[in-house]
């Protein structure tokens, strides 16, 4: 447990180095969801968007 | 040979083939990403030893110059296919180079703030207005308008072209940050690895920055793709292929 918290302390640069690997750490994490999110958003975009499109098409013809 | 290139290159750029080539490369990419980066950590966190000058603070190092080199790679990047775009009109070109732009403001925010945290126990200010640091907010800025301008023009191609334009005058800012620390002699020190001699870091340091820096290539690589995969989907949502994608869904 010792081990740890001198691990954690850093030699007394805790503040500096936790907080630069944390911001690094979430702006990664970030940019990931944020492409994952758009890419997902679009294709249900799209999907409800050519759903409307055949209700329509089925509609005119009928 | 050089036509073998020159074919591939064209059947690359094709939107479908793009599509489904980038959509397998993705977890690929990813999977190698992580591991370098769990190797980089390990090492750089238990094996690398304590500084004999700056102690633990300069384990920021590790993460601090990948993301500075690759915000200037991001660039250099988006400069090459900027003009790829404006010469042969290749719309996948355009499409990774504004794809590129806000992975390059994230990692030029990241070596700005890394930089900060460090300069702060080191050099005992968070910021100067020192030439490396100078011409590294002007990056930022750079990535930024690249975006805004991207944003704010409603015709597709036009802003391709505003994009690209602007991308190839903000490359002029790219030699000035590398060779700042040479020509303006103030704060930010030298280059440690990139000198012709030998580098003046020990191996223990050496390889778990250069595996941190691979990582954060590869992520580049990942999420470049990712984007421009949803950029490509978006540009072409009208044609046949897509349709067919969104309805096997």
């Amino acid at each position: 447990m010792s081990n740890l918290s001198e691990f954690l302390h850093m030699g007394g640069y805790a503040f500096y180095i936790w907080w630069s690997y944390g911001i690094v750490a979430a702006v990664l994490i970030g940019n990931i969801i944020t492409a994952a999110y758009r890419h997902k958003r679009l294709l249900r975009h799209l999907q409800r968007q050519q759903a409307r499109e055949q209700s329509q098409s089925a509609s005119t013809v009928a | 040979m050089l036509r073998a290139i020159w074919t591939w290159m064209h059947r690359f750029a094709s939107p479908p083939y793009f599509y489904s080539v980038a959509g397998k490369l993705v977890p690929w990419l990813g999977g190698a990403c992580a591991v370098a980066m769990a190797a980089g950590l390990y090492l750089g966190f238990f094996v690398a030893p304590p500084d004999y000058q700056q102690g633990e603070s300069y384990r920021i190092i590790f993460i601090h110059v990948p993301a500075a080199w690759l915000s200037l790679f991001i660039y250099t990047a988006m400069a090459i296919t900027a003009a790829i775009g404006l010469i042969w009109r290749i719309k996948l070109a355009d499409v990774i180079t504004i794809s590129a732009a806000p992975i390059g403001a994230s990692f030029t925010f990241c070596a700005l703030i890394t930089g900060a945290l460090w300069g702060k126990p080191m050099w005992g200010t968070y910021w100067v207005w020192d030439a490396r640091l100078t011409s590294e907010l002007i990056l930022l800025f750079l990535y930024l308008g690249i975006i805004a301008l991207h944003g704010a023009i409603e015709d597709r191609r036009v802003a391709a072209r505003a994009v690209s334009i602007l991308t190839l005058v903000g490359v002029v800012n790219i030699p000035i940050i590398h060779y700042s620390v040479e020509w303006w002699n103030t704060l930010h020190q030298g280059p440690t690895i990139t000198k012709f001699d030998a580098p003046s870091i020990h191996l223990s340091m050496l390889i778990p920055l250069l595996l941190m820096a691979g990582a954060f290539k590869l992520f580049f690589f990942t999420t470049v793709l990712m984007r421009a995969r949803t950029e490509v989907l978006e540009r072409e949502q009208r044609s046949a292929w897509v349709r067919d994608i969104v309805a096997s869904r």
